[in-house]
């Protein structure tokens, strides 16, 4: 505790950083695979090959990946882009293989009826397979995010500043409390992130009960499985 | 890319293959680490998940062990395991272990939760002891689930013993913490293809094991709408909302806590 | 002989699914249970083969107290059937055929001999013996599930809906030939079912169930037609208003029979049809293809308010409907 006290300025900083790494392949991801998994469901054709990318893109492990993307794109090794465009790209792996999924997993009766009353394409992505899919497409969006915010802490063995630093720090110096509250302050990070998406997910879909959330999660983790 | 070009002369430089710091050592050090882990992580999570799956007692306990796992971070658990019992083999081993367990258990457990129960309670009917029950329906049925559990627990282990090296214990990671102290980049980026080359590897193989131990029964179906549902089943997925029980499902629930490293 | 004596069973949170429950099954006869859904059916059957314990009260089969035999033995020497066929999909519809005599020792190669033989004897082509269960059409799948049943050559059969989740043609089809399997093979027959007219075409005992496993009535479905106990029995099998509820309606040509819902019926005649006991014939004309109705002779001179038999009537001269006691006359 008391290592906590003194070094809160360092702990605030380091979280900080965390949150600048972690945050923004959550958003982009999301903003790139939404439209990517919506191609796969809708082009049979590119359906296995794009899903099968995201899959191999997604068993790359990350510490590796780190090491290589700045080769890739011309950064230093302690830069964090590399470490944000890496957790990105496992984002978009994961989240487009879910919104594929999740836009399969529309009721065909129900889009065959949103068809029939004169929908058209566009309309009915935004109005009724969209809408539908989001469940599905929160509950990926939670995954990407617990998992990227844990991940963004293996960046510190190459010296990218997160939270990270605290167990490389902590075991060279041989501070327990130190490695205890990278690893707390990591997972209230994903607690945080994880309830501001569930309240974002209730503000844009309010007519889901609550209860449903969980049994969507637990259908999410399994197609996380197969990513 | 010069640097990729320098890594790959790297890797296929002959004098960096034999020794006991070469390419060949250390690539079995990675995968003898990674396949002990594995092994006895199956030894504790396949039991415990059958148990769980064929009574159906202890799933929330298991689902919430899935899920919290994912948050937890590799490197922070690793380092503390490390602190307690010194550095060495010992603690990366310990700490993949515990990763892998979540991983395999979920497939174990999922495999026979998504056999359906009425085919079980057939089985049972026609007068199959519980041990028939368990050998000649459940695990033929649920075994692509187990392999999907057993591929995720690779993959991820394979990932994160790279980490192993940070704490003294071997394998590729070696090139990449010894690289990144003299600087030598084409070192450490050679060590991590290696380590993508396995995970692929791995992946690639795993898939197509999961392929081959669908059940004839089951993968047959020639109606293209039932192909796409027997490839879900495949990959150990389940379709959302039409299944009644999509929330007992949870399938390969394998929190694929994306391979830390 | 299969013997209920004070069968209760009460389910861990408290419901009672069955109470104070008696009942004897004839060998060699179907029984039909029939009910709603919560007139606890199918825990009755499956209490049968032990897939069920009663909380209190035991059953007998043969004279043997079920109780003291081992379940799963008890089990591999009765039939049973389900609605969703039941069948193993991973094995091919052989295997699942073959699968209890294999459990029961018989050598491979002669339990799929066996097998290939009960694909005749349920009426379907040996060539299927290779598909798989998912290859088969619903009422394919049935039949096998049927031969599956009869595989360990069973003096017990249990049958629990096993007809409900296939269309009406397929059912029709798979009723009639368990009627003409029946027949060949006199197996003592525990069906239940939800579907008061399945219970009269199949039943030789037909036992209505309220709800709790109260016996609202037991007795052939002419007993029960002729004479309902009660109000209850008479509404479910719908001689108040339903389509057994006929009434006399004068034509040009004689006279018809018309059903609670205006429809008719059949027509009138005072001989009984020289049919009415031929079944194979009635089979074939379809049973709800009435085309003759013929007064019952054993209802004497009050031909008004007895039973109707149609001519489709099986063995049992099974009534079709019940005549209103006053004939409408236009």
């Amino acid at each position: 505790m008391n290592w906590v006290l003194e070094n809160l300025p360092l702990i605030g900083e380091r979280t900080l950083q965390h949150l600048a790494t972690a945050v923004p392949p959550v958003v982009i991801s999301f903003l790139l695979a939404v439209p990517i998994g919506w191609l796969a469901n809708r082009f049979r054709r590119v359906r296995g090959t794009v899903l099968t990318v995201c899959g191999l893109l997604y068993s790359i492990p990350s510490l590796p990946l780190f090491v290589a993307l700045p080769a890739l794109i011309g950064t230093g090794l302690t830069d964090p882009s590399g470490v944000i465009i890496a957790l990105t790209l496992y984002g978009i792996a994961l989240m487009v293989r879910v919104t594929a999924d999740g836009l399969s997993s529309v009721d065909l009766h129900v889009t065959q009826a949103a068809n029939a009353v004169g929908f058209s394409e566009w309309s009915r992505f935004w109005r009724v397979d969209l809408p539908l899919a989001g469940p599905v497409l929160l509950s990926g969006i939670r995954v990407v995010s617990v998992s990227t915010v844990s991940l963004t802490t293996v960046g510190a063995v190459l010296g990218v500043k997160s939270l990270g630093l605290f167990f490389t720090d902590g075991i060279q110096r041989n501070i327990a409390a130190e490695i205890f509250t990278g690893i707390v302050g990591t997972v209230l990070i994903a607690l945080v992130l994880d309830l501001l998406l569930v309240l974002i997910g209730r503000v844009l879909m309010p007519w889901l009960p609550s209860v449903s959330q969980h049994a969507t999660r637990t259908t999410v983790r399994s197609r996380v499985a197969a990513a | 890319m010069n640097f990729i070009v320098d890594a790959i002369r790297w890797i296929l430089d002959p004098m960096h293959f034999p020794g006991p710091n070469g390419i060949a050592t250390r690539i079995s050090e990675h995968l003898l680490i990674s396949f002990f882990v594995v092994l006895i992580a199956s030894g504790i999570a396949i039991p415990l998940g059958y148990v769980i799956g064929h009574t159906g007692r202890g799933k929330s306990i298991a689902v919430l062990a899935t899920g919290g796992i994912r948050a937890l971070p590799t490197l922070g658990l690793l380092s503390i395991i490390a602190l307690s019992i010194g550095i060495g083999l010992t603690a990366p081993f310990i700490a993949l272990v515990v990763l892998a367990i979540p991983s395999i258990l979920a497939g174990a457990y999922s495999g026979f939760e998504a056999v359906d129960r009425r085919t079980v309670d057939a089985a049972r009917a026609v007068g199959m002891t519980e041990a028939q029950i368990i050998r000649r329906v459940e695990l033929p049925l649920g075994l692509p689930l187990l392999i999907g559990g057993l591929r995720a627990a690779s993959l991820q282990v394979i990932a994160t013993a790279t980490l192993a090296d940070y704490l003294g214990g071997g394998g590729l990671g070696h090139y990449i913490f010894a690289g990144q102290q003299t600087q030598d980049y084409p070192q450490m980026l050679g060590g991590s293809l290696l380590v993508i080359f396995l995970a692929v590897i791995s992946e690639v193989s795993f898939g197509i094991l999961q392929r081959l131990v669908v059940p004839a029964g089951v993968r047959s179906p020639s109606v293209t709408s039932r192909r796409t549902e027997t490839a879900r089943t495949d990959l150990g997925r389940v379709e959302v909302g039409r299944t009644e029980s999509s929330e007992t499902i949870t399938a390969a629930g394998s929190p694929q806590t994306k391979g830390t490293t | 002989m299969i013997e209920f004596r004070s069968v209760t069973k009460r389910f861990g949170d408290g419901t009672v699914a069955i109470e104070d429950f008696s009942l004897v099954v004839p060998s060699r006869r179907t029984t039909v249970l029939v009910g709603s859904s919560g007139s606890g059916k199918t825990t009755l059957l499956r209490m049968i083969n032990r897939m069920i314990d009663p909380t209190s009260g035991g059953i007998e089969i043969d004279g043997e107290d079920t109780s003291t035999l081992e379940p799963v033995k008890l089990r591999r020497r009765i039939g049973y059937v389900m609605q969703n066929s039941g069948l193993l999909p991973h094995l091919k519809v052989i295997d699942n055929i073959a699968t209890v005599p294999i459990l029961n020792g018989v050598k491979r190669a002669l339990a799929r001999e066996q097998a290939l033989e009960l694909l005749d004897t349920v009426g379907l082509d040996r060539s299927l013996a290779e598909r798989y269960p998912n290859q088969l059409s619903g009422g394919q799948q049935q039949r096998v599930g049927v031969a599956r049943g009869l595989a360990a050559d069973p003096n017990i059969l249990l049958m629990d809906e096993p007809f409900g989740a296939v269309d009406p043609i397929v059912r029709d089809e798979l009723q009639r030939e368990l009627i003409r399997l029946q027949r060949e093979l006199g197996k003592t027959v525990v069906f239940v079912t939800h579907d008061i007219d399945e219970a009269f075409l199949l039943g030789d005992q037909v036992v209505i169930l309220e709800t709790g496993g109260r016996v609202a009535q037991v007795g052939s479905p002419s007993e029960i037609m002729q004479s309902p106990a009660n109000e209850f029995v008479a509404s479910f099998i719908g001689t108040e208003r339903g389509k057994r509820a006929l009434s006399i309606r004068r034509t040009a040509r004689g006279r018809v029979l018309v059903d609670g819902a205006g429809r008719t019926a059949g027509v009138l005649v005072d001989e009984p049809a020289t049919t009415g006991h031929d079944v194979d014939s009635a089979a074939n004309s379809g049973a709800d293809s009435v085309a003759q109705v013929t007064v019952a002779q054993d209802l004497g001179a009050d031909a008004t308010t007895g039973a109707v038999l149609d001519a489709a009537a099986g063995p049992s001269n099974e009534p079709s409907g019940l005549l209103a006691a006053e004939p409408i006359v236009r």
